[in-house]
């Protein structure tokens, strides 16, 4: 029943990618997206990952689809017709085919789906499950993992966010200023001998 | 923005105290059900983004400026790491909550829940600073 589930959310979600594909208007595009995310969503709901569900609902469904809207305030809301295709469309088919290919090759090697013997189940997940409510005490154990065991990543995660709003503010404020700036010594020159 | 817009006006204003409360739930819920301070952030920017959209950037500004916002985004990555550099002083590795407390589970909840305070104070205030910047730019 959850596999069927599982086959029924990926088509819809390869349908929703393909029409992102084929639409020109960008505002269905960026509604598309968070459908997108909504769907991927579900598909953690469906594997018992309710936390990464839960962060893919709020900043992918949500915050980006926001943020993408607020983009296309500042643009145009129809992508720009190109007049003819530049170039032969059998060289980039050909490579798409080439790496999907490597990459399902790729997958033959890997664990069955929901192996319980996959290596990653054998690592430090074991320890995890048996001595985390004994070492933090914590019930749910992906705040004890994230938080905790691995808390160094999420400090490292925190500060990447810090920094990407430091980035934003410098690229998107600190133009307003440029044009406001002082005219330069050269063009204040130039200006002299005009006059 | 929307000032003809009553229906959208007066439900988003219904909505807002419980998508906080809902916030707040989530952020300080996080260690015994899904959740933590990741989502809990998001989830409060996003009841100020809704406010920003029904009722204008200018009033959005009002109830949080932009300049609250940049220093809570720093104040939360420094309390994540200063929460590390006190176990330095109480006798432990960087980021082990183990000394925080009397006892090893109190000090980890201790320390679970600041930390997660830092990531949450931090992602809301880049989400919303953010946004505020990009809504900004067009006029």
């Amino acid at each position: 029943m959850l596999d069927i589930l599982d086959i029924a959310l990926l088509f819809f979600m390869a349908v929703t990618a393909i029409s992102i594909l084929r639409l020109k208007n960008l505002f269905a595009v960026v509604m598309l997206g968070g459908i997108y995310s909504l769907l991927s969503a579900l598909i953690f709901v469906n594997l018992d990952a309710v936390d990464v569900a839960f962060t893919e609902a709020a900043v992918g469904a949500g915050i980006s689809t926001v943020l993408m809207l607020g983009t296309l305030a500042l643009t145009s809301r129809e992508e720009k017709q190109e007049k003819k295709p530049s170039h032969k469309i059998w060289l980039p088919l050909m490579v798409c085919i080439a790496t999907g290919a490597a990459l399902v090759y790729g997958t033959l090697d890997m664990p069955r789906y929901g192996d319980p013997n996959a290596p990653i189940h054998k690592h430090v997940a074991p320890r995890y499950i048996n001595d985390s409510m004994d070492e933090v005490g914590m019930p749910n154990i992906v705040t004890s993992v994230l938080a905790s065991y691995r808390g160094f990543d999420t400090l490292g995660e925190t500060t990447v966010v810090f920094t990407a709003v430091v980035g934003v503010l410098i690229l998107l404020t600190g133009r307003r200023r440029r044009d406001k700036r002082e005219p330069t010594l050269e063009e204040l020159e130039e200006q002299e001998e005009e006059v | 923005m929307m000032q003809r817009k009553p229906i959208l006006r007066v439900t988003s204003k219904v909505f807002m105290p419980f998508i906080l409360i809902f916030a707040l739930y989530v952020q300080f819920h996080g260690d015994f059900g899904p959740g933590g301070g990741f989502q809990a952030g998001v989830i409060f920017g996003s009841s100020f983004i809704l406010y920003a959209l029904i009722f204008g950037l200018h009033d959005a500004k009002l109830v949080l400026p932009s300049v609250v916002l940049e220093v809570m985004a720093a104040l939360g990555v420094l309390i994540y790491a200063g929460t590390g550099v006190v176990s330095f002083f109480t006798g432990d590795n960087f980021l082990n909550y183990n000394s925080l407390a009397h006892d090893p589970l109190h000090g980890q909840h201790y320390g679970i829940l600041i930390v997660e305070l830092g990531v949450g104070l931090t992602v809301f205030a880049a989400m919303t600073l953010i946004f505020y910047t990009f809504a900004g730019r067009g006029r």
